[in-house]
């Protein structure tokens, strides 16, 4: 007997074919129920806002390029003072999250690309000037061509700083967040251009905001349905997202969402519901980073979420003969 | 399945190769033994001292057993787990024997694994964390600048930010002892010889006869955790004896550097991001004017 891995001594659940629920029962074993990961040391404020600002700044950056080339400049520049406030207070948050905030720069000591963290600050740094610059530029009327120039670059740019932060918490072993790779970055960029299209709605008029509208509509959609694909794939691990305070908010997104959807469909007339439903979708935004981010502390904070996934592949057949 | 194929299945990769170290010592680690662990936490304590680490607050009573350290902390580098089981050690040999009883009291010491494929540094955006010539994973305190994403990274839970001070810490497997040839601290003050520091393919080597043995004694519950280049971290530079499987022990029980999936995390936020960009063109471009 030379196998250096028996198979596990106890309760071996042979005929586990019954899905996760089966496994749980038979196979669960934690120590005193203590959480095998550490909880993200991140402030939900910080974290989560940056995330939601990130999102809102990239998608406006998109709807500001399209303003200008359509030739509607209020909506042009609404989109663009959304991207410059949203990036500069997430930026904001995320030094603020540091445990040593003046070494933020040290992020940039180094490239990597095995780091999302490091990507996006790369990212960034890249496109926050541009947003400014092209904000800058509208505002003052100065250099109107290098303007619009960078105002380009950024919606170039822009869709990558929306969904590049659901890669950012993808790669962690938080399971809540690593087992939705595939869809949290559709979720991201549903969420982000339903509130890039939502702010648009409160501040440009009727007759520049039917791309708003449509966007917020094809946004909410693509949300709803990331949203709800993901929870079904991720098994038992679904649960992070559906119970406690992280439950209570997805659920408030997607109420939220459905409602500022069915505003925008019926507000192409009434500039009072256009507002009211580009709050609701900009609030559903909010709410569904925030729900993401407490269901991938909750799914740090129960040993189950570790222990049951992985225990159904550990217990799988060892692949060299014993 | 021969000898052979055995022994050359436990073999860790020179992980600083691979780093691009072109002269190196061979890759050090720990082989900690759980079943000759006696729990006095001699292994805490030196630690402790010689890291000299801080107290984590608030010090509590967890009617945990003997453990009231909790877990691997910032300031916490060994743990010593306790866990009281109504099982006897071993299986009887033969009518009469009672299996040397049946209560067990398991004891651990568990540490980082400074493992080949690290999630840890690989995520760092500072490059705070390094591989050392020795293949250990080390943190740069005057680099980090606390952001955290290791401390998510990391599957096994080891890595915390010492909140007032705003950095993260964790086991160096003695980096400063190592480049004077002394025997990390822990390993050192450990007085059952459970913790065991040396080139890794020595302590696997004792670590598989060590194995053979104890089921030949009948205690069949014995397994190597960690040892597997082919799991999903390419094995750990600290590997362990257990008694029972690793969760009961707090161990993640199949445990994976998640940058494994990174292509595939940044195919899926491309095409997130391609989705973005042509549904609000298209958002534009349906307009009826
Ligand atoms: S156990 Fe965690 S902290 Fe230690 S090397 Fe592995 S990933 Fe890094
Ligand atoms: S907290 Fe420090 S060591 Fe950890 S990833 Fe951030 S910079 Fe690197």
């Amino acid at each position: 007997m030379n196998t250096p891995y028996p198979a596990a001594g106890n309760g071996r659940a042979d005929g586990r074919a019954g899905g996760h629920g089966v496994v749980a029962e038979k196979e669960f074993a934690s120590y005193y129920d203590r959480p095998i990961l550490k909880p993200p040391t991140w402030k939900a404020s910080n974290i989560a806002g940056y995330l939601y600002l990130g999102g809102l700044a990239g998608a406006s950056s998109v709807l500001a390029a399209g303003g200008e080339l359509t030739g509607r400049p209020r909506l042009a520049r609404a989109s663009r003072v959304a991207a410059v406030a949203g990036v500069s207070l997430s930026l904001a948050a995320l030094i603020e999250d540091l445990g040593r905030p003046e070494r933020f720069v040290n992020m940039l000591r180094t490239f990597k690309p095995t780091s999302p963290m490091s990507v996006g600050t790369w990212l960034l740094s890249a496109y926050t000037p541009l947003a400014v610059a092209g904000l800058a530029s509208d505002l003052t009327g100065r250099c109107p061509a290098l303007g619009r120039a960078a105002g380009y670059g950024a919606a170039l740019l822009g869709p990558a700083v929306t969904t590049y932060t659901a890669a950012l918490l993808s790669d962690t072993a938080v399971p809540a967040w690593h087992e939705g790779h595939r869809e949290l970055p559709f979720l991201f960029a549903g969420s982000a251009a339903a509130t890039a299209a939502g702010f648009a709605l409160i501040a440009t008029p009727l007759a520049e905001n039917g791309p708003a509208r449509r966007a917020a509509l094809a946004g909410t959609a693509v949300e709803l349905v990331a949203g709800r694909l993901m929870r079904r794939r991720m098994g038992m691990i679904a649960d992070a997202y559906e119970l406690g305070s992280a439950g209570a908010l997805m659920r408030a997104a997607e109420t939220l969402a459905v409602a500022g959807a069915a505003g925008t469909l019926l507000s192409r007339r009434r500039r009072a519901l256009a507002v009211a439903s580009g709050a609701a979708l900009m609030a559903a935004s909010a709410f569904v980073r925030f729900g993401v981010f407490a269901a991938g502390v909750a799914s740090t904070e129960d040993p189950r979420y570790t222990v049951v996934p992985q225990r159904a592949r550990a217990s799988a057949p060892p692949h060299h003969p014993g | 399945m021969s000898e052979r194929t055995a022994e050359a299945a436990t073999r860790l990769p020179q992980v600083q190769e691979e780093t691009g170290y072109a002269d190196h010592p061979p890759r050090m680690g720990f082989f900690t033994d759980t079943s000759v662990c006696i729990g006095c936490k001699a292994c805490e304590v030196a630690c402790k001292e010689w890291n000299q680490l801080p107290a984590d607050d608030p010090l509590e009573f967890t009617g945990m057993s003997f453990d009231n350290t909790g877990q691997l902390s910032a300031s916490t580098w060994r743990h010593v787990a306790f866990i009281e089981q109504r099982k006897p050690m071993r299986a009887p040999t033969g009518a009469g024997d009672d299996g040397a009883g049946d209560l067990r009291l398991l004891m651990a010491s568990d540490v980082c694994k400074h493992c080949t494929d690290a999630a840890c540094l690989d995520v760092c955006p500072t490059g705070s964390l390094l591989r050392t010539e020795f293949g250990t994973v080390v943190v740069q305190e005057d680099v980090c600048n606390g952001c955290g994403y290791c401390v998510s990274a990391c599957p096994y839970g080891v890595l915390d930010k010492r909140e007032r001070d705003g950095r993260v810490w964790k086991c160096t497997l003695c980096y400063d002892r190592l480049v004077d040839d002394l025997t990390p601290a822990c390993a050192k003050a450990c007085p059952t010889e459970s913790i065991q520091y040396g080139p890794l393919d020595e302590l696997l080597e004792r670590a598989a006869a060590r194995v053979r043995d104890l089921h030949e004694d009948g205690v069949t519950d014995a397994r190597l955790y960690g040892h597997d280049p082919a799991d999903g971290v390419r094995g750990n530079g600290a590997f362990f004896l257990l008694l029972d499987r690793p969760e009961v022990y707090g161990l993640p029980p199949a445990p994976m550097d998640t940058t494994r999936d990174l292509p595939s995390i940044w195919r899926h936020a491309a095409a997130a991001a391609l989705t973005l960009a042509a549904g609000v063109a298209a958002a534009f471009a349906l307009e009826r004017r």
